[in-house]
């Protein structure tokens, strides 16, 4: 079924049941290989925007020979509009780490690791104090996988998976090539699952409620609920959960505040949608799932939009590959060039070729993603960029 | 086979090794497809994104150098848009250079122009955002690093890391502030490099080249004054010709030595003859030192290392200091050449040695270096003035105008001209070695080596670090001390290899008596001044040409050259002896590892 409804959940938020680590406690009694295959059932897909399947990426990690393995949880939360994984990291630790040592036992992993955004390390004592207290239920049920915190240096690229191994390894953080994935050869070289803090999270609450229930949430793309860090003009700032599958336009009803022009789904990586599409844009359809919503109202010019996030990305690129460092100087002086009349309309049109190459051709996905808010925004506001 | 992997390129079934790439396997079946990050010395960057191609199934490229290549894959190499992705590419790219191309050192040899061309990019499409006040880093003798030049493939940090294990070289910043530096953004001549230039050969543009000397070497020419004396390293004879439009391991040494009398150098030497030099004095130092040790019992370090890469004695001085002991006390042949130009053979041709301008043409960047260490001064003058690399002496042969395979055959002038072929494979890894126990074994015996024609094959080839031994049986009563000892060699090129060696040395587990170590990979046929590109077809090449000269030389031993004999009995007395120690002999300084 699917859903078309703007509908408010609480799942994920939703106080602990019974006791600390109950839900982990009573998953690891049951068999990995149902575990792995009720995560896959449930349809639940990563939650930091990519939207890879969650149980096919551990049943890959499980079928992974080798002694060591590592869980990391990718808390480098950069995407700008987004702020839900620190809620998360600060209300509920204790699903999180659950997700991490429910999949730690599965996939057979007995290290792990939270990158944390270095601007999130006020969260560290509390963060190791609940460590401590998973640690000691760990010894408990006897199971064998550590958590430690990582500190990430600031970087937005290194909220890219590979990226941030290297870092994680005290190198530049820059995208490896792939393959190999993470899965084969990830930190250390050895077999290495990443998933984003609410992925794991939402892990802990399929095992809870079971996929069967889980999958009635949602949509045929995507299923289950959704954090959404809304931000901009409206007058409900803020995370939110919510079933994913409504429309823009009731969205916007109920977030925006009553003038809105335009929104950005998906953080900077994300697609840009004018108002005229808001009825037929599903959220959770097609579009990226970081959670990033951005709402913009008629105030508000879309080239200083686009320009702020042409600027952000010429500066987070890695700079490594071509496409992507030098498309982004590029896309960004283009766009000043056509505002400032040194280069005519038609030239946007040479930009919009160029960010299908960068998304054809760029290492990661960071280059790859600048078209989608790029082209939405150039082409839904055209008259706003030119001179 | 298991372990074959099948797939499809353009059409063609082709079936390849397990973890080759794409771009391996397209080369198999001789389709090109282009690169710039790629260098078959080093690992795989895949940060260019030249070597696109499209893959069924897939909408987005990928990368064929980076991709290794899986059983099913349906790959095109050359479709519309794959043509459009790759200009694209190169015009980002030249958006960001330095397009001065006509006064670029590296025009006509840049394998960015060669594809901007390809794809005849349009210069005005994109924005320029080359960065404006990029200086160009001069401080170094031997490198020069121009940032407006620099395509980020990040070939020089590879190879300083994977090849050199320097690290002289790293990417710093991010974004579009991304570049190349040094540590601290310290300048080229305040950081760890060894001025091998080994990045400047692997550099696909003319952001690192060699810093160049020879407009100061054609006014020298030109100064009535002036008496310039070139002396030319074996390895330039066999490379030369590349950037001259013959094939790789050509030999025109001949040609050469006309085109450099025609230039105007007043004598045209060989360095091979302090080649041979080198190993009259070294060959002594080994011995003395293994008597020491056997029958004197001192405490004298062994293994002795050879001294003549200066790119490798930079490096010990970096990262070994407390090890510089092992290193012989010679001078390089270059720097032997240059101290005795000013002295013995001013001598000889009743020169005034402040007239005289002491030129050596090298395979090598170090060398330049080398030449203005402020302890190369021994005969009361800079010993060697300039050293030139094979690359500018080919520039100076164009620029001279000579019809270059017109040139009649000359030969070498006297004095300090005659060598051995002992002194040619000094320009080879193992070169120095094998020469040095052709004598040494014939000193300690009275016989020659034990090998087929003198060749001793297992210290030549490639490989990274070679060892053998020999034993020294019924030896000549002066070196009985050495009866029934074998000795043990070992033979290391490019940095990373002399890391392993010293690293053994520090442990206190090296086996050896004697080791030779040469910075570039090859040898000085590999050497950082050496025509580009170079790889390890094009070394193997030129590591034939120089076993071949060996081979045409009528005396093959160093210690048999007539001119060597000339000169201990007219001016040097004996090896090791106090003029030798004067002029043939060097210290070592310790440097910080940064």
């Amino acid at each position: 079924m699917l859903n078309t409804k703007l509908r408010k959940v609480d799942i994920i938020f939703s106080p602990y049941s019974i006791e600390p680590y109950d839900i982990l406690k009573l998953t690891i009694k049951k068999n990995k290989e149902k575990v792995i295959q009720d995560i896959i059932d449930s349809g639940l897909r990563g939650r930091g925007g990519a939207g890879f399947p969650t149980g096919m990426k551990w049943k890959f990690a499980q079928q992974q020979e080798s002694k060591t393995k590592y869980v990391i949880c990718n808390a480098d939360e950069g995407e700008p509009g987004t702020f839900k994984d620190r809620k998360l990291l600060v209300e509920v630790p204790r699903k999180v780490i659950s997700g991490m040592a429910i999949c730690a036992w599965a996939v057979g992993a007995s290290k792990g690791v939270i990158y944390l955004r270095r601007e999130y390390r006020y969260l560290i004592n509390d963060l190791n104090k609940e460590i401590e207290i998973y640690n000691q239920n760990a010894k408990e049920i006897g199971l064998d996988f550590s958590i430690e915190i990582f500190l990430g240096a600031g970087a937005y690229i290194c909220g890219e998976e590979t990226a941030l191994i290297e870092s994680m390894e005290g190198k530049r953080g820059e995208p490896r090539n792939k393959p190999p994935y993470p899965i084969q050869k990830g930190y250390l070289g050895f077999p290495t699952i990443v998933n984003n803090v609410e992925t794991f999270a939402s892990a802990t609450m399929v095992c809870r409620i079971g996929s069967d229930e889980y999958k009635k949430l949602g949509t045929d793309d995507q299923k289950g609920s959704k954090l959404f860090s809304i931000s901009g003009d409206s007058p409900k700032e803020g995370v939110h959960e919510l079933e994913l599958g409504m429309t823009l336009k009731q969205f916007v009803d109920e977030f925006g505040d009553g003038d809105t022009k335009a929104v950005q789904i998906g953080g900077v990586a994300g697609f840009c949608v004018p108002r005229k599409q808001f009825d037929t844009a599903i959220i959770g359809e097609g579009n990226t799932t970081g959670g990033s919503t951005m709402i913009f109202n008629s105030s508000r010019s879309m080239y200083h939009v686009l320009h702020n996030y042409l600027d952000f990305y010429a500066e987070e690129s890695c700079g490594q590959c071509t496409p992507c460092r030098i498309g982004t100087q590029q896309l960004l002086k283009g766009i000043e060039a056509v505002k400032s009349g040194i280069r005519p309309a038609s030239y946007l049109d040479q930009l919009i070729k160029l960010a299908e190459t960068m998304q054809i051709t760029s290492k990661c996905g960071l280059g790859q993603s600048v078209t989608n808010s790029f082209t939405s925004i150039v082409k839904n506001f055209r008259e706003e960029m030119i001179y | 086979m298991a372990d074959k992997i099948n797939l499809i390129i353009d059409g063609i079934e082709v079936s390849v090794e397990k973890g080759k790439s794409i771009l391996d396997a397209a080369k198999q079946i001789d389709i090109r497809i282009p690169t710039l990050c790629h260098h078959e010395d080093l690992c795989v960057a895949g940060n260019c994104r030249v070597c696109v191609v499209e893959q069924e199934g897939r909408n987005n490229l990928i990368p064929s150098c980076a991709t290794p290549a899986e059983n099913g894959m349906k790959i095109k190499t050359s479709t519309p848009k794959i043509r459009r992705a790759r200009k694209d590419i190169m015009a980002l790219l030249v958006s960001e250079h330095n397009t001065q191309c006509t006064t670029c050192y590296r025009s006509t040899n840049c394998e960015l122009q060669d594809l901007a061309a390809e794809y005849n990019v349009d210069n005005n499409v994109y924005l320029s955002v080359l960065k404006p006040n990029l200086k160009i880093d001069k401080s170094s003798w031997s490198i020069e690093k121009d940032d407006s030049k620099c395509i980020r493939c990040q070939r020089c940090v590879r190879t300083c890391a994977e090849l050199q294990h320097v690290n002289a070289l790293a990417v710093t910043e991010r974004g579009s502030e991304m570049k190349i530096s040094t540590f601290m953004h310290l300048p080229m001549n305040e950081i760890v490099c060894t001025n091998c230039g080994q990045c400047i050969t692997h550099c696909p543009t003319g952001a690192l080249t060699e810093r160049r000397y020879y407009d100061e070497i054609w006014e020298a020419i030109d100064n009535p004054e002036k008496h310039v004396v070139i002396n030319t390293a074996p390895s330039v004879r066999v490379a030369l010709g590349e950037m001259l439009g013959y094939p790789a391991g050509t030999r025109v040494t001949g040609k050469m030595v006309t085109a450099l009398k025609k230039m105007g150098f007043d004598s045209v030497l060989d360095t091979d003859f302090t080649a041979d030099l080198t190993i009259m004095e070294e060959g002594t130092e080994l011995l003395t030192r293994l008597k020491e040790v056997l029958v004197d019992k001192k405490d004298i370090a062994l293994p002795m290392i050879t001294s003549c890469s200066p790119g490798w004695v930079k490096f010990i001085e970096h990262m070994y200091p407390e090890h510089l002991a092992h290193l012989s006390t010679c001078k390089s042949p270059q720097q032997m050449f240059g101290a005795l130009a000013k002295t013995y053979y001013a001598e000889q041709k009743g020169i005034d040695p402040k007239n005289i301008v002491s030129v050596a043409g090298m395979p090598c960047a170090a060398k330049k270096y080398e030449a203005n260490r402020s302890e190369m001064r021994d005969s009361g003058y800079q010993d060697v003035d300039a050293g030139l690399t094979t690359r500018e002496i080919g520039h100076m042969i164009k620029q001279a105008g000579l019809d270059f395979p017109e040139l009649e055959d000359g030969d070498f002038d006297s004095i300090m001209g005659e060598s051995t072929g002992a002194g040619v494979i000094f320009g080879a890894t193992g070169g120095v070695m094998e020469a040095a126990l052709r004598t040494a074994y014939f000193l300690i015996t009275g016989r020659p080596v034990p090998f087929d024609n003198l060749n001793i094959t297992p210290v030549r080839g490639l490989e990274g670090i070679k060892e053998t031994s020999i034993k020294f049986e019924n030896c000549l009563p002066e070196f009985s001390f050495l009866e029934g000892v074998e000795a043990k060699f070992a033979i290391a090129h490019g940095l990373i290899n002399a890391r392993k060696i010293m690293d053994q040395i520090a442990d206190g587990k090296s086996p050896y008596h004697f080791i030779e170590i040469m910075a570039c990979p090859g040898g000085c046929i590999g050497g950082g001044g050496q025509p580009i590109p170079t790889n390890d077809a094009i070394r193997k090449k030129r590591i034939e040409a120089i076993y071949a000269e060996d081979m045409g030389k009528p005396i093959r031993m160093s210690h048999e050259n007539p001119e060597i004999a000339k000169i201990y009995k007219e001016f040097l007395g004996k090896p090791l002896g106090e003029k030798s120690h004067h002029l043939l002999h060097t210290k070592y300084r310790k440097r910080k590892r940064y």
